[in-house]
């Protein structure tokens, strides 16, 4: 194929996903920043100086910081030795359990929130047991933001270790090198981009952390996303939220940075072989302790919140899930139950452009010939994971309000906001999958007569298949938690599920209380059992995931 | 000419890859082109197939130019170096491709697909996966899947690279007959020259992206054009000499050379049974380095008191033990003047 007619390919493919960045990213951002730095239409940048030299601010910014470090570190401590547990040791149950470890990180950041206020929040499992309450303290955040990334360590280390040929390290001892020498020189050096790239990824998403901090942070405790929150929906100090804007954005657009170089890393040749060969029964009693450590940890940090979560939407019987039936509770002009059908008809929506706008830039990513500046686009596609939602879904509403883009009252402002935090997923989902397809096959198709279109279809779509189905599940899973940007942009009289909780918690009462439990166990089933069907789809070797 | 090579180049980054190639295939003709790896020979064939740009030349097929032909539509075959199987196809589905991208109706493929496979010896296996197929079992679904759309020009990159010997040798005899029967034209890439010489009418040899020597196997392994196709044949025996008449002067001393021979400086190559072993006084003395058993015969590896190692092949009843003295003599009939 010539160089020409590949690049037009290439632009082709990669048209619409730019277009709708453009559109519904970063334009609403650039229109937040500007509304918020532009005085009389001179640019005030010295704002900027200013708000960072605030006391309060700078108390959040280290808070942010602090916070999302210790959160990785406690997350590696605890999830470290599962990554080694579920890659090289065979027990019965394993592949139920791995799925078990997964629910955490697909659950919205809301009911994450509220299952630990239910185990350690005021009348919670703890507060009852001993009368400890951890909702107050800066625990409550930590163990919230292990429960909610131990999966990503699990997954992205674990996955690359049981695919380490294991004679790699019996070559080392043949060597003359020890137990442990041949792991620390051999499987370690392999196993350190993963765990650095675990470690940034973890770091990330604490460090935008909005759901779980708003609900269990109170007064005391907020990150970068939260003071944004505050400053736009509370104080209405459009400037000060707009310099935190981009505060975040520098920070989190160096740690993606850093993130590309490891993946990139990670990337170099290493002998990788079938994980299933790779582990075995437990021997001695080292082994058996450490299965039984792990096992420990994951029932107490993982499964009792969610336990405890269900206990308490049951207080009473099904009471607070037939309340959620009526619309006169007051919080909401319709009856909360009403939020169930919302979200999943707006995720059906979203995953359905997530995977339309993700499937294409991967195609395009994917191409052997995709120079520098498509790479380029790579990490740009990752920026949703990290810039702020409240900034993006305010910025929905301040850029999106005008022709020729009036959309303020569609349905679909909704979906499009969070097809945007999909996106990443699905590009991360299939990007590997489509590299992994020999190019020579495409070819062997070519020769074979096959036009480029068939070709695609015959070769690429029956081997992807599996991914895009994997990929639209992750996207469903997280269009339905996303929360920052939706609470902008629902509609009152369309609450999603998130939403809803959230609104139900800030309003005094059991009832109010009981119903933020039952809407929750819904939201938990929900995504659950999403994720358990993506389970039984999946292999090892599918996707970054 | 059913396939002209015409000035054919590509480059990888400023290295010529295929460097102004130029090359004839008649129709019916087997072509093997035989080269080391990194000499360009796979190139040669993705730039004839059309998954390889040229960066200048231009490849005719039946006269007519293909630079805008992309290369689903150029009707040449390609069977892969590791065959490139369609994993989530079965047999029939990987050999039935090519019929089904030509629009052929359901029937026809069934039919066709039920043939092929008859005639690579593998019949009633449609149904069968590839994941469950042996080696040699692939190279023929490969085949077959190859031969299904009718090419007017097959190709077959290394076509018997991963196979064991016996295999091998077995499969070399079958293709050059089933080739003949259907009178297909091929053109073949290879490094290995019995492969090549088994296969071919005509063999190329290729070396850093040019053509080194065309010719029939007997024409090249008589008279190789030069040291790197002569040492590239195998033959260690090839050393600079000064040529006077039908005697070379060389390392070795005197050696003679046919009549006539190219004159002046030149190179020398002495086939291994032109090197007989004869009493230590009557010829040039060596001392026997090492043997190895090449099955019909040993070849000798001989280290003279100056000068390049000499081989010769014996029978293994007359082979000298290694630390033996003994002389050397130089058959002229089995001399080449290189250049």
């Amino acid at each position: 194929m010539s160089g020409r007619r590949g690049s037009a390919a290439r632009l082709g493919l990669m048209a619409l996903p730019v277009a709708f960045f453009a559109v519904f990213f970063a334009w609403p951002v650039a229109a937040i920043v500007a509304r918020g730095l532009k005085v009389d239409g001179v640019w005030r940048f010295g704002r900027i100086a200013d708000v960072v030299a605030q006391s309060d601010i700078r108390h959040v910014l280290w808070f942010t910081t602090w916070q999302a470090l210790a959160s990785t570190a406690l997350t590696l401590l605890a999830a470290l030795p599962a990554a080694y547990v579920f890659a090289r040791l065979d027990f019965p149950g394993k592949q139920v359990l791995r799925a078990v470890v997964t629910v955490p990180f697909v659950l919205p950041t809301v009911v994450v929130g509220t299952a630990f206020l239910a185990l350690v929040g005021r009348g919670g499992l703890l507060d009852e047991l001993w009368g400890v309450r951890l909702d107050t303290t800066v625990w409550a955040i930590l163990l919230a933001h292990v429960f909610f990334n131990y999966a990503v360590v699990v997954r992205t280390v674990g996955g690359l270790w049981a695919q380490l040929d294991p004679r790699q390290e019996e070559a080392a001892r043949m060597l003359g090198a020890s137990a442990f020498g041949s792991w620390r020189k051999v499987t370690l050096p392999a196993l350190a981009p993963a765990v650095a790239a675990a470690a940034l990824m973890v770091f990330l998403f604490t460090f935008t952390s909005f759901g779980v901090v708003q609900i269990l942070g109170g007064p005391t405790f907020a990150t970068l996303e939260v003071e944004i929150y505050r400053q736009t929906s509370e104080i209405f100090d459009l400037s000060t939220a707009a310099v935190l804007t981009i505060v975040q954005f520098a920070a989190v657009g160096s740690i993606l940075a850093v993130h590309a170089w490891t993946v990139r890393r990670r990337e170099s040749a290493l002998r990788l072989v079938d994980p299933s060969v790779t582990a075995r029964r437990p021997r001695g009693t080292g082994q058996w302790a450490l299965l039984a450590g792990v096992l420990a940890s994951i029932a107490v940090l993982l499964v009792l919140p969610l336990a405890v979560l269900v206990r308490r939407s049951l207080d009473g019987g099904f009471g607070y899930y037939r309340a959620l039936g009526d619309a006169d509770g007051g919080t909401f002009l319709v009856a909360p139950i009403e939020s169930v059908v919302n979200s999943l008809e707006y995720a059906a929506a979203a995953t359905a452009f997530a995977v339309l706008i993700g499937g294409l830039a991967a195609a395009a990513l994917a191409r052997r010939d995709a120079g520098r500046l498509v790479r380029g686009f790579d990490a740009l596609l990752m920026l949703p994971l990290g810039v702020s939602a409240v900034t993006v879904g305010f910025g929905f509403l301040i850029a999106l309000d005008r022709p020729p883009l009036d959309l303020r009252q569609s349905w679909i402002l909704v979906p499009l906001a969070q097809a945007l935090v999909g996106v990443p997923f699905v590009v991360r989902t299939m990007l590997p999958v489509l590299r992994a397809v020999d190019e020579r096959l495409r070819e062997a198709a070519a020769v074979l007569g096959a036009a480029p279109w068939r070709v695609w279809r015959e070769v690429d779509l029956p081997l992807v298949r599996r991914a895009l189905l994997i990929a639209a599940g992750f996207a469903f899973a997280v269009s339905l938690g996303e929360f920052g940007a939706t609470v902008f942009i629902a509609r009152p009289d369309n609450p999603t599920l998130p939403v809803a909780v959230a609104r139900l918690l800030s309003r005094p009462g059991d009832l109010n209380y009981g119903q933020a439990m039952a809407l929750s166990t819904i939201l938990m089933l929900v995504c659950a059992g999403a994720l358990l069907l993506l389970e039984r789809l999946r292999t090892d070797r599918t996707g970054e995931f | 000419m059913l396939l002209t090579l015409d000035a054919a180049t590509v480059r990888f980054g400023g290295r010529a890859v295929l460097d102004a190639v130029g090359l004839d295939v008649a129709e019916h003709e087997v072509v093997c082109v035989l080269g080391p790896s990194g000499s360009g020979k796979s190139t040669l064939l993705r730039a004839v197939a059309g998954l390889q740009p040229l960066d200048s030349g231009r490849v005719l097929l039946d006269g007519h130019d293909q630079a805008r032909v992309p290369a689903h539509r150029r009707g040449v075959g390609l069977m892969f170096q590791d065959h490139q199987l369609f994993p989530q196809r079965d047999v029939g589905g990987n050999v039935a491709f090519g019929l089904r991208m030509r629009g052929a109706s359901k029937a026809r493929q069934d039919t066709e697909t039920g043939e092929l496979l008859e005639l690579v010896g593998l019949p009633g296996a449609a149904r069968r996966a590839v994941a469950a197929l042996s080696g040699g079992e692939q190279q023929r679904v490969a085949l077959a899947r190859a031969l299904a759309p009718r090419p007017r020009l097959l190709m077959l990159d290394e076509p018997l690279g991963q196979l064991d010997r016996s295999l091998r040798e077995r499969l070399v005899v079958e293709l050059r007959e089933l080739f003949g029967r259907l009178g297909t034209t091929v053109l073949a890439v290879t490094h290995d020259q019995g492969e090549a010489f088994a296969l071919a009418d005509r063999v190329v040899v290729m070396r850093d992206g040019r053509i080194a020597q065309t010719g029939t196997p007997l024409d090249v392994w008589q008279r190789p054009a030069d040291e790197f196709v002569a040492r590239f044949l195998g033959f260690g025996n090839v050393v600079p000499a000064t040529v006077e008449g039908t005697v070379a002067v060389t390392p070795w001393g005197k050696v003679p050379v046919p009549e006539g021979s190219g004159q002046g400086t030149r190179t020398l190559l002495v086939r291994p049974a032109g090197v007989r072993l004869v009493a230590v006084d009557a010829g040039l003395p060596c001392t026997v380095a090492a043997r190895t058993f090449q099955g019909t015969h040993v070849t000798v590896h001989l280290q003279p008191q100056d000068g390049p190692r000499l081989e010769a092949a014996c029978t293994l009843r007359e082979a000298p033990a290694a630390g033996d003295a003994v002389g050397v003599e130089f058959d002229a009939t089995e001399t080449v003047v290189l250049d």
